[in-house]
């Protein structure tokens, strides 16, 4: 990890020490309702282990933001509650970095001011925020495209700033919220072989919502399914793809196809519904 | 404007329009239409006058201090309208009324209040142009891209710091708008006023030289009107295609 040090990210812990058994997050009983009266969680309880790629998948509308948004702090839950490292949240915190669908990059700012916005607004001075920007617009692969508006780039493009912003913050959780979902296909597969190189060298928990089965398969060390009405969690799966033989050969593997199938079964019954 | 082929810069097809009044005028045809020639020759004339400069002092003064009054009180209120959803339904339908009612009328009302001086045409240049700087900055605020407010959030940005790193810069492209109406409005205010008014500033003037037919003088007159309000039309229609790309992404 770059810069375990800097004053952003969180150096104790309240609760007593770490315990790298400890799960990052744990979700306890969410329920949400919305004003209006939507239900869009009801009892959702699931662990998120430390240093792992977590994938929630399930149908449109079963919850999957409202969730994630929640683990981010940016929405309350009605009852039940989100702990990181034994805490509960109660609002962001610099331990979680958001990945947004649809990017949510200022049209204003460069790439470069953009990767270090978050920097920014946590009062890291300019010099030292644009240092580490930069290194990270590096290692998402937009070098070039540091003083490019977002307007100026293709959409992948513009998840990489975002990726970037999240990684240049440090936070121990990522977050990320669909955030290939507008990316046309063979983009995505290069994505997420980007994201796994990343992650192995940055160590970071990671909660990840997708619609796609294949790439959860495809990407998670486990696999959160939710259902709908009400919302809840059906199934906890940890696939465990092992991913030294490369994509090609993983996605031809028996059993990458047969998490695929498994997991499709799981989820048709809902669908049908 | 092209000629052949050769991109031709706007002025020259003013001079078209020129030599053709020039034509109109040399023929006598409409006696309040003077040759574009005698126009300029008035110009000069008019121009370095006491009176003139006196008009223009006057004018140009209640035009500032009412648009810098409106830029306040109509900014502010759009804001709070765009961000507070009980300010918007309250003022919303007041702002919406007074925005398209013809304000011309309240003018004698505010003579019989203020007087015929200053205060009276600061208060029109304000109410003329208020309404649609209020409802151009809260169609802004509104348009924000709420993930982009999620954003700020999600790294611990307070209120404020929201407010002025992304909920401004974001509303931008509708703020110059509101500003550049608001402008125009404000010309118009300042205008009318004082023609109503009659004893004070370019109103006077107008007044003057249409009282004793002295065309030339009253077109030179209009001339420096027009060619102010473009200008400052114009130098915000400038920065408003600066931020013109803010709408392919969002
Ligand atoms: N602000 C809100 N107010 C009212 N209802 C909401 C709100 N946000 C979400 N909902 C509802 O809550 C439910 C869950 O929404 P959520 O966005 O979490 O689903 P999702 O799983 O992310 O769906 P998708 O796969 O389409 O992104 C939906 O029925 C949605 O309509
Ligand atoms: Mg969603």
């Amino acid at each position: 990890m770059t810069n375990r040090t800097s004053p952003t990210s969180e150096p104790t812990v309240p609760g007593g020490v770490r315990n790298p058994g400890d799960p990052a997050v744990r979700v306890v009983d969410l329920a949400k309702v919305f004003a209006g009266g939507v239900r869009a969680l009801d009892g959702v309880t699931f662990d998120i282990p430390r240093g792992e790629l977590t994938s929630i998948i399930g149908p449109s509308g079963c919850g999957k933001t409202t969730t994630l948004k929640i683990i981010a702090g940016l929405l309350d839950a009605t009852s039940g509650q989100v702990e990181i490292n034994g805490t509960p949240v109660t609002r962001p915190g610099p331990d979680r970095a958001f990945v947004f669908q649809d990017f949510a990059l200022m049209p204003w700012a460069t790439v470069l001011r953009n990767a270090a916005f978050g920097l920014e607004l946590r009062g890291v001075p300019r010099k030292e925020r644009e240092a580490t920007a930069r290194e990270y617009v590096a290692k998402v692969g937009l070098s070039r495209f540091e003083d490019a508006y977002p307007h100026q780039l293709s959409g992948g493009m513009r998840q990489r700033v975002g990726l970037a912003r999240a990684l240049a913050v440090d936070a121990e959780i990522l977050l990320m919220d669909e955030p290939f979902a507008s990316v046309d296909e063979q983009i995505r597969r290069k994505f997420q072989e980007d994201l796994l190189r990343l992650l192995s060298e940055e160590d970071k928990t990671v909660i990840f919502v997708t619609h796609s089965i294949e790439e959860a398969v495809y990407v998670s060390d486990q696999i959160v399914i939710m259902t709908r009405g009400p919302s809840q969690v059906s199934k906890v799966v940890r696939p465990g793809v092992d991913h030294s033989g490369g994509s090609g050969h993983i996605r031809r593997s028996p059993a990458y196809l047969d998490w695929v199938e498994r997991i499709w079964a799981e989820l048709q019954g809902y669908l049908e519904t | 404007m092209e000629l052949r082929g050769y991109r031709l810069p706007m002025a020259s097809s003013l001079l078209v329009w020129f030599a053709l009044w020039e034509v109109i005028g040399r023929l006598e045809l409409v006696s309040l239409i003077p040759p574009f020639t005698e126009v300029l020759r008035a110009f000069a004339e008019v121009v370095p006058t006491e009176d003139f400069v006196e008009a223009a002092t006057i004018t140009l003064q209640a035009f500032l201090i009412g648009m810098a009054l409106s830029f306040a009180v109509g900014i502010g209120l759009g804001i709070a309208m765009g961000r507070n959803r009980a300010i918007g339904s309250l003022m919303g339908m007041w702002v919406n009324i007074f925005e398209s009612s013809p304000l011309t009328a309240v003018v004698p009302a505010l003579m019989a209040l203020l007087g015929f001086g200053l205060p009276t045409m600061i208060v029109t240049v304000f109410v003329f142009s208020v309404w649609v700087i209020a409802l151009d900055t809260q169609v802004g605020v509104e348009r924000v891209n709420p993930s982009l407010i999620e954003m700020g959030r999600s790294f611990g940005a307070s209120r404020r710091v929201l407010f002025t790193r992304i909920v401004l810069l974001a509303a931008l492209p509708e703020l110059l708008a509101g500003i550049r109406l608001g402008l125009i409005r404000g010309m118009k205010g300042v205008v009318i006023g004082q023609l109503l008014i009659a004893v004070v500033g370019v109103g006077y003037l107008f007044e003057l030289y249409s009282r004793n037919f002295l065309m030339p003088e009253f077109w030179a007159l209009l001339i420096v009107l027009f060619t102010f309000a473009f200008l400052a039309s114009e130098a915000v229609a400038y920065f408003e295609r600066k931020v013109s790309f803010y709408a392919s992404s969002r």
